[in-house]
């Protein structure tokens, strides 16, 4: 395939990416920081002959999402934090009637009204659900933006293999930096439509209909659903782990980073590693299923140091990776604030 | 001998779950007799709303969504899009599409969607026990207006279908009724007309049927029919609104 260079934004490459992997159908609501995503499709998205809607609100446009999938279109919707609250709701629905979809939450401080600076206290609303029920997305969290746009068209095939939502789960530094990334060219719309989904509302011609439904009012129905979901959880969990590790052969102090926060802990790590500390690092990008096998160096002895934009939440999956079998330290900031590459490193220092 | 009355092709041939009495199992067959008769049974997607007629589809026989509390517009609104080419309508009550669902409806309407709404206007919540609906009436006694509804607390009986009749980007409204034979006629002429709408590309057409719920209502099934005529029809009178 064509591949050509260009300078773009963390937000248009995962528009671009999508766009990339046969995306027809978008619908969003604006909400900082990820407002370049929804423009970029209001734009490109017609020249592919997919549709986009702005949507009434972000509960109108996860439920766009659902029904466009339903129909058998490639889905994905975008927001930030507070939106990506008010979505849960629709995420459930679509985890229930096992409809692919990608949604994008591009982060930003909380709780509440929060702020628009970047962060990553969203992290268990992503990786446990988020609505209720018991339901899993596969979670994607990419650190720069090639990897932004890489991930997008994973996402999309992810979807569609699992008939699963799937969050791209980025902050604002990743969704409005500028990186040069290569790309390639954009599927037409047309040529994705209803590939091997026999499950799809198409009108019931020459088949018996088909229901899109979550719904399952009779005794046990629910619960053979659940273990359905169950089933393809732990098939996920087997195939789908995805992580980046460095130096971990010799790692005394493993730094555990994902996303923008992994950016800032490698440069911290360069650093150290030129004045001889033996330092590592794992940088988990699915989220969920969390990578627990990258746990396990060659250097028995080895310390952890997770580093996140919050207070502690991607901590308690390295803690139970861990499982108590090896000394675990945190450094975090949340609201704004962000560990810079000379906490990280004092951080190392105090625990060497 | 030539056969000239039938149950429709687009109606299972199965009991429904409702309650004696109830308007459901007349409007489900109001629409599949004219999806039949349309025929548009084999491109039709229909959407059940939450609420009593949740499992509409299990009673319609052609391609049909659930729909979140309030959304089934929305829900529409993408497939429509996505698949131009078939027939999508709505199937939602009074707390679905003119409380929890406002901004949906609203907004689907204003965007000319070219869908097919079909609002059952009962006056209450059915599903969940009698609550109040949107379309409570004044004075009416459910189980959240032990007292009756008193517009000073709850404020009055919300007039959707006027309000969306304001809206540039609908084309058809009307109210109709399921209280005698005369005027179920009148309602089944109304569906037709909002799915023929779609058929031609008109735009958003929505029908507002008044419908009996005796067990939240209280009433006997005979009752029902009467309140709606001597009651309901006079906050919600029926007829051509657009």
């Amino acid at each position: 395939m064509l591949k050509k260079k260009i300078l773009i934004t963390g937000n248009e490459a995962i528009a671009e990416g999508a766009l990339a992997a046969g995306c027809n159908f978008y619908a969003g609501y604006p909400i900082t920081p990820q407002n370049e995503l929804i423009a970029y499709m209001a734009k490109y998205m017609p020249e592919t002959g997919g549709v986009f809607i702005q949507a009434e609100s972000e509960l109108a446009a996860i439920n766009m999402v659902y029904g466009a999938s339903a129909a058998g279109a490639r889905v994905m919707t975008s927001s930030s934090s507070p939106g990506i609250s008010l979505k849960q709701e629709g995420i459930s629905y679509i985890a229930g009637a096992e409809l692919p979809a990608v949604i994008v939450n591009i982060m930003r401080g909380g709780p509440g009204l929060g702020n628009i600076a970047p962060a990553q206290s969203d992290y268990f609303q992503a990786t446990r659900g988020g609505g209720h029920g018991d339901y899993h997305m596969i979670v994607l969290g990419p650190a720069c933006v090639q990897e932004a746009y890489d991930l997008a068209q994973t996402s999309f095939a992810l979807a569609d293999k699992y008939r699963i939502p799937v969050m791209i789960l980025g902050d604002g530094f990743l969704g409005q930096m500028m990186e040069p990334i290569l790309v390639n060219s954009k599927s037409p719309a047309s040529s994705r439509q209803n590939e091997q989904k026999p499950w799809v509302l198409s009108g019931c011609k020459g088949r018996k209909p088909n229901i899109i439904k979550s719904f399952a009012l009779a005794e046990g129905a629910l619960e053979q659903l659940n273990l359905k979901l169950q089933q393809k959880y732990k098939v996920i969990k087997n195939k789908e782990i995805r992580f980046e590790g460095l130096f971990l052969d010799d790692a005394k102090i493993v730094l555990v980073a994902y996303g923008t926060m992994a950016r800032i802990a490698k440069s911290a790590l360069n650093r150290l590693r030129l004045e001889g500390k033996k330092i590592g690092m794992i940088r988990p990008i699915s989220l969920w299923p969390f990578p627990q096998k990258a746990f396990c160096p060659r250097n028995k002895k080895a310390k952890y140091l997770v580093i996140e934009m919050s207070y502690g939440q991607m901590l308690e999956d390295v803690q139970l990776a861990l499982n108590g079998k090896a000394g675990l330290e945190f450094l975090g900031r949340s609201g704004g604030g962000i560990p810079s590459e000379e906490e990280i490193i004092n951080k190392v220092k105090e625990i060497l | 001998m030539e056969k000239i009355f039938c149950r429709p092709e687009s109606l299972y041939d199965v009991p429904t779950h409702y309650c004696p009495g109830c308007g459901h199992g007349i409007a489900h067959r109001l629409v599949a007799e004219i999806i039949d008769q349309l025929g548009i049974r084999e491109k039709t997607i229909g959407i059940a709303p939450v609420g009593c007629a949740v499992i509409a589809y299990d009673y319609w026989k052609f391609d049909c969504s659930e729909a979140a509390h309030g959304r089934a517009l929305a829900v529409a609104t993408a497939i429509k899009r996505v698949r131009p080419q078939n027939i999508v309508f709505t199937y939602q009550g009074d707390g679905d599409l003119a409380a929890i669902g406002t901004n949906e409806t609203i907004h689907a309407a204003n965007r000319g969607e070219n869908l097919t709404v079909v609002f059952i206007n009962n006056a209450v919540y059915g599903m969940t026990g009698g609550q109040m609906a949107p379309t409570t009436l004044l004075g009416q006694k459910t189980s959240t207006t032990p007292s009756g509804r008193d517009r000073v607390k709850h404020g009055y009986p919300l007039k959707i279908s006027e309000m969306l009749a304001l809206l540039p980007g609908v084309n058809y409204i009307e109210r109709v009724s399921l209280h005698n034979p005369q005027e179920v006629l009148k309602a089944k002429s109304a569906i037709r007309q909002a799915f023929e709408n779609q058929i031609n590309n008109m735009g958003f057409s929505l029908v507002e049927i008044l419908s009996p719920c005796p067990t939240c209502w209280g009433l006997n099934p005979k009752e029902s029919l009467d309140w709606i005529r001597d009651h309901m029809q006079k906050e919600f009178p029926l007829g051509r609104i657009k």
